[in-house]
């Protein structure tokens, strides 16, 4: 199975950080994969994605034209994104940021209202990893336990005294989808 | 055993060289590359090596020139227009026989162009990037590992043919991050002017005093210098071109393409087998000097050739020389920063089997 | 027989392909001198500019490097970082230094590298055959220049060691002269200190030399220290303009 996610939305709002922690878990199991960010001259604000490739093969082109998996937390990634989804994909839609529902009837949709969550627990800039923490409790592209030393080993030492809380947000996401 | 780690193409390329025994990088800022800079910045320091910030591209390659003058592993590192600047100071390191690293992560040109991927350098780097009659050593790699293994092999390469090598990549290569097993740190730095009889490290007053110049006004002179480096790069192109062959066996259409849109027409190639279509890949890993005869080898074989790339159509130019025009040469592009679907390459790998 | 005269050991035995009546033979031997006394030739590495000088590498017995044209302080930054022990200093004349690689000139002072540069001003660029360089004075008529350099439309001369003055990371910085007997020993003390300075890691120091080209002056050698004097000097007055080592001794 080759898991080809995107994850789309403002700058600043970690995306790139969520899709390398979730590479680090696929390389932590000895996976093939493949980690793209898009790149420009905004720091933050403006659109901002990355593409997450997680095979058994060796990935051949890093760029994905038809991600199976797709993360949006602003509505203009959804607009630009939604119609390239693979037909049986799923899409990840933080609802508390995104007003309206995907149009595709041919994928499976969870909706999270992840800002709203992370707000709740005070850890208003960690929706990306209550995301992530939905993404990988229902695909399993990674195993879920292996977020927490992905996380270890990505996070920067500045920001090392977040490591609870963002284990907690990717912990409340996992409990969402359990339900 | 050496352990998988999860980095981006330019961080590869900065460590690997590190590990090489590289202790000295001159560079200045310019996306899509500055995590060269970045990295150099925060390790040099911590092994005594040299990281500095130079005023322009200029000096930095005249730092470059400067320090690969006293035999040690130099290097530096822009992104398109930033190359251009370098190009006097490469024509000066050819002209002087000094081996260095210049990595060039291309965006779009010409101009200040874009700061998206591109090839669109392709023509500048293996034609000779400077004045006068030479060529660089120009590596391209496709993957994250080959960034790391390539920056060893161009030190390597230009050791031995005393030339300048490049590591020419793209935006999208320096940007992704895969996974990779860096090269082991068995290079002394301490060792490497030795090996260099020709070094300006000072005479100690042991031997007469060395000189690093391009400056011959006798115009003898100065053929015969040009005459003894062409022989070496007869050399270079006889024993060191290198490719890779995929799905080459029963091929009927060649695609020939390098760094990023190899990666892309390889997924279209697998899309092509499963419709039946006989397509396979020659991916030159060298570019300076060119596969010419892996590429006639296969013009025996093959109905055509394909070739995918990011300018508008400076390889298929050397595809066409290599095979003498023998079988029609056609092309798939994107330029500007865009990059070609797997769909757009396959499209037109099924016009080729036609 | 006691030898009362005698070459400079850092010079080679190559004949010096400089004009009759040019100072930068002199200099040349000003520079072997401070070599010699402080015993540092064989830990010396020398950078040959383009320009008039770009055969230096020839003259002098220290391991030498040729640069491109301005990118002599860039070069020997490369050097000096690969190897802080060794001395470096470069040779450049106006052409080179105060325009094609003013920037290279003005960041590698701002930077403090533990170098020494020799500056030639002649006011002129020499090997070309004689063009308007950065530091013609007004009025003076060169090949580029040929009714004069009129400040209207080429500018005014450019005077190095004040604009390098208001840095503050040079060590030392003076202008000196060769023109008379006098000024080749103030000259000379000038480009020991500026050696000694590195010697003793105490910093950048540049010593300019107002120089002569009675080739492309069009006057005789006499004449041509004459016009030093006379016209050079006012506009480009000698003295120390910047010397840290001073203060730090106080």
């Amino acid at each position: 199975m080759t898991y080809e996610t995107i994850m789309a939305g403002f700058g600043g709002q970690g995306l790139l950080f969520s899709g390398k922690v979730l590479a680090h878990a696929a390389l932590l199991e000895n996976k093939e994969l493949s980690w793209l960010p898009s790149y420009g001259p905004e720091m933050r604000g403006g659109t901002c994605n990355c593409s997450v490739i997680i095979s058994d093969e060796p990935v051949g082109s890093p760029i994905i034209a038809h991600p199976n998996v797709l993360m949006v937390m602003n509505e203009p990634s959804l607009d630009k994104f939604e119609d390239t989804v693979a037909p049986g994909g799923t899409i990840f839609v933080d609802s508390a940021l995104i007003g309206r529902k995907v149009r595709r009837t041919d994928v499976e949709v969870v909706y999270i209202p992840a800002t709203k969550m992370a707000t709740e627990m005070e850890a208003k800039s960690l929706a990306n990893m209550i995301i992530l923490g939905a993404i990988v409790e229902k695909l399993r592209c990674v195993d879920p336990d292996k977020i927490e030393q992905a996380l270890r080993e990505t996070i920067s030492a500045r920001k090392a005294n977040l490591l609870d809380l963002n284990l907690k947000a990717v912990a409340a996401g996992r409990a969402f989808i359990r339900g | 055993m050496s352990t998988k780690v999860l980095m981006k193409g330019n961080e590869a390329i900065a460590e690997a060289a590190i590990r090489c025994g590289c202790r000295h990088y001159f560079g200045y800022p310019i996306t899509p590359q500055t995590e060269i800079a970045a990295y150099m910045s925060k390790r040099m320091p911590k092994i005594g090596g040299t990281f500095l910030q130079a005023e322009s591209e200029i000096a930095a390659i005249n730092m470059v020139y400067g320090c690969a003058s006293t035999g040690r592993r130099a290097m530096t590192s822009s992104s398109s227009p930033g190359i251009s600047l370098k190009a006097e100071g490469m024509s000066y390191l050819a002209g002087a026989d000094l081996p260095a690293l210049i990595v060039n992560v291309q965006r779009g040109g010409p101009g200040l162009g874009g700061i998206q991927p591109s090839q669109s350098d392709y023509f500048f780097m293996t034609r000779g990037p400077g004045h006068g009659d030479f060529h660089i050593i120009v590596l391209a790699p496709a993957t994250v590992q080959e960034m790391a293994d390539m920056t060893r092999l161009a030190f390597e390469l230009g050791e031995k043919y005393r030339m300048p090598a490049m590591l020419l990549a793209d935006g999208t290569m320096g940007q992704m991050m895969e996974p990779v097993v860096l090269p082991e740190d068995t290079v002394d730095p301490e060792t490497i002017p030795a090996t260099k009889p020709w070094a300006t490290t000072g005479t100690q007053m042991k031997r007469p005093h060395n000189i690093v110049n391009s400056l011959y006004l006798k115009p003898d002179e100065l053929e015969k210098t040009n005459y003894e480096r062409f022989e070496r790069y007869a050399k270079l192109e006889k024993e060191e071109c290198r490719w890779e062959e995929y799905l080459m066996d029963d091929a009927e259409v060649c695609v020939v393409s390098v760094g990023i849109t190899a990666r892309v027409a390889k997924n279209a190639i697998v899309a092509a087998r499963k419709e039946g279509i006989k397509v396979g890949m020659i991916r030159p890993i060298t570019l300076y000097p060119f596969p010419k005869a892996a590429l006639a080898k296969a013009a025996a074989k093959v109905k055509s050739f394909l070739t995918v790339e990011l300018n508008m159509g400076q390889m298929n130019e050397d595809v066409k020389l290599a095979i003498n025009c023998s079988k029609p040469v056609n092309m798939c592009n994107r330029v500007g920063g865009m990059i070609p679907s797997a769909d757009e390459v396959l499209a037109a790998i099924r016009k080729e089997a036609k | 027989m006691a030898i009362v005269f005698q070459k400079p050991k850092a010079l080679t035995d190559a004949v010096l392909h400089y004009c009759p009546g040019c100072t930068h033979g002199i200099v040349h031997r000003l520079v072997a001198e401070a070599i010699d006394e402080l015993g540092i030739e064989g830990r010396t590495i020398g950078i040959a500019p383009v320009g008039c000088s770009v055969m230096a590498y020839d003259y002098f017995r220290c391991d030498m490097i040729e640069a491109s044209h301005g990118r002599a302080p860039a070069v020997a930054t490369g050097v000096k970082r690969s190897m802080p022990d060794n001395i470096v200093f470069t040779y450049q004349g106006d052409g080179d230094l105060a325009s094609i690689g003013l920037c290279e000139t003005v960041s590698t002072a701002c930077r403090g590298e533990n170098i020494t540069i020799i500056f030639i001003n002649n006011a002129i660029y020499g090997m070309t055959g004689g063009q308007m360089a950065p530091t013609s004075l007004i009025g003076q008529v060169t090949q580029t220049s040929p009714y004069g350099r009129d400040p209207k439309t080429q500018g005014m001369p450019i005077r190095i060691c004040e604009l390098l003055a208001s840095l503050d990371a040079p060590a030392y910085l003076e202008r000196v002269a060769v023109n008379s007997v006098a000024h080749v020993r103030q000259a000379k003390k000038a480009i020991l200190k500026a050696f000694r300075n590195q010697v003793e890691g105490k910093g950048f120091s540049l010593v300019e030399v107002v120089s002569t080209c009675p080739t492309n002056w069009g006057l005789t050698p006499d004449k041509a220290c004459q016009f030093v004097e006379e016209k050079m000097i006012p506009f480009y007055p000698l003295g120390c303009y910047k010397d840290r080592t001073a203060e730090e001794a106080k």
